[in-house]
């Protein structure tokens, strides 16, 4: 039986990445992650997990070190967020492309420069094209469940690629919430031991990470995005396993009063639950409005999109990073690219908000669902993307 | 079926493009990028060995007479064996 808890987020997490039985975890703590990182060690050094707790001098050790450990056939984990998601970045493609099923909570944060330690999604945005699954959780039972998914995903026979589940550092990094946590027997019932394709081992000799010149990368390069899409498949079987088993249900893309409404709001992460009291205001205002949270970011949902968006007039994507100098927020960029080819697609809006840990309200909702609504009806948005909220002489 | 040393179509790559024979990295020539090949002077050469100590390939054999030679197959052409030869017994010669 799951046991309802009160508990900050981070330390759930770490609670339930031990519940997943890790043999390995490689951490170099950085803000907002370092709660993961320390409990974790904590449940380690505790003897209530027999796992292997790595204090590595940099997040490209830490990397490297659950990259070596999963190819050796252990259960790895790791944690970090912002300059320590770009330190490892070197080594995420390359886990993707040796097809190691280690598991990453990136409590996200802003990028430098300047220097900031508050939330946006800048850091896993850079990471967008290394290959991995990458999920966004909206609260701390999702952080929970997601992690144990995680796992499961990414072992998968089908699957066989590293996941990342992120975490909006402070706003859910930091925040006591009441949460279900899944008992032990649950959790080895859902995550069975990991079988690995292959391991390093004297006996059975295998090269992992070979070198690949021009006349194989490319074939290579169509294997492992093919491998991408192919993922989401199994991810829809293991939510569906996971709603039977404990009651909570996953989509990619998760709708709220969505059905018949013209107007769609759509976010990532933790932005979720307070665009819903924003929908909720303007509902009970007769708008007719909705929204829509992306919770599977890669592979990305298509068709899921697609569906989702169908008969509405006005999608409002909502982005908490920006491609400097180019067509907008990453969300914004790949919606709009998504539905180009759509016979008939509502006209989309791109605004850009909450960046370096600015607070994004209900109310700032309100007034860009009104302003697209607005603009929408005057058939012109003044520019493709709008960073809201910015101060102008 | 074309026995091929690796995959020709991207749905025969094994997952994580994982090697299951060992040492099959010996079955790349690498030999083929060479633009120079390295020559020995015999009359020159002292059979010290520094030639086989530097070869960053490790294809620089000694002979049953004790003279060396690399083996054409692995032979990069990189030069450094003429360049530490300090009796300048190797001389990099275009390859024709």
């Amino acid at each position: 039986m799951s046991k309802r808890i009160g508990m900050e987020v981070s330390i759930a997490a770490a609670e339930a990445v031990a519940l997943c039985r890790i043999d390995v975890a490689a951490v170099y703590p950085i803000t907002p992650s370092t709660h993961i990182a320390e409990h974790l060690s904590s449940i380690v050094s505790d003897g209530k997990l027999d796992a292997e707790f790595i204090t590595v001098e940099s997040e490209h050790s830490a990397m490297s070190g659950i990259m070596g450990a999963s190819a050796a056939g252990a259960r790895a984990f790791t944690a970090t967020g912002s300059q320590g998601v770009m330190y490892m970045h070197e080594m995420l493609p390359v886990a993707s492309a040796m097809r190691l099923p280690v598991v990453m909570a990136i409590g996200n944060r802003a990028v430098s420069g300047p220097l900031n330690i508050l939330n946006d999604h800048g850091d896993i945005m850079m990471e967008r094209d290394t290959g991995w699954i990458s999920l966004f959780a909206q609260n701390g039972q999702e952080v929970i469940d997601m992690i144990i998914q995680a796992f499961r995903i990414a072992e998968h026979k089908d699957v066989m690629l590293p996941v990342n589940v992120n975490i909006d550092g402070f706003i859910l990094t930091h925040m006591v919430e009441a949460m279900d946590m899944p008992d032990q027997d649950e959790i080895d019932r859902f995550l069975p031991p990991f079988v690995p394709y292959a391991t390093l081992h004297p006996d059975r000799p295998v090269s992992m990470g070979t070198f690949a010149g021009n006349d194989i990368y490319t074939e290579i390069s169509k294997s492992k995005d093919a491998a991408l899409i192919n993922a989401k498949k199994t991810i829809l079987q293991i939510w569906k396993e996971w709603e039977k088993l404990f009651g909570r249900k996953y989509e990619p893309i998760e709708s709220y009063r969505a059905d018949d409404a013209e107007i769609l709001l759509l976010t990532m992460g933790s932005m979720g639950e307070t665009a819903e009291m924003a929908i909720d205001a303007l509902r009970a205002k007769g708008m007719s409005v909705g929204l829509l949270k992306f919770k599977l970011w890669r592979p990305f949902p298509f068709d899921e999109l697609k569906k989702a968006v169908k008969g509405a007039k006005i999608l409002t994507v909502i982005d908490r990073a920006i491609s400097y100098g180019g067509p907008g927020g990453p969300l914004g960029i790949e919606v709009r690219s998504a539905l180009y080819d759509e016979s008939s697609r509502p006209a989309i809006f791109n605004y850009i908000i909450g960046l370096g840990g600015r607070d994004v309200t209900p109310e700032d909702f309100m007034t860009i669902l009104k302003s697209s609504a607005s603009q929408a009806k005057k058939k012109a948005m003044k520019e493709r993307y709008v960073i809201y909220g910015v101060r102008e002489s | 079926m074309v026995n091929r040393k690796w995959p020709e179509t991207w749905q025969e790559v094994n997952p994580g493009c994982m090697v299951f024979e060992p040492g099959s990295a010996s079955e790349y020539h690498t030999g083929t990028w060479r633009s120079q090949k390295p020559v020995w002077n015999n009359e020159k050469c002292i059979k010290c060995g520094i030639c086989y100590i530097f070869c960053p390939e490790g294809c620089i054999h000694e002979g049953a007479d004790g003279y060396f030679s690399a083996d054409m197959d692995y032979c990069k052409g990189c030069g450094i064996c003429a360049h530490e030869c300090w009796p300048a017994a190797i001389s990099m010669v275009e390859e024709g």
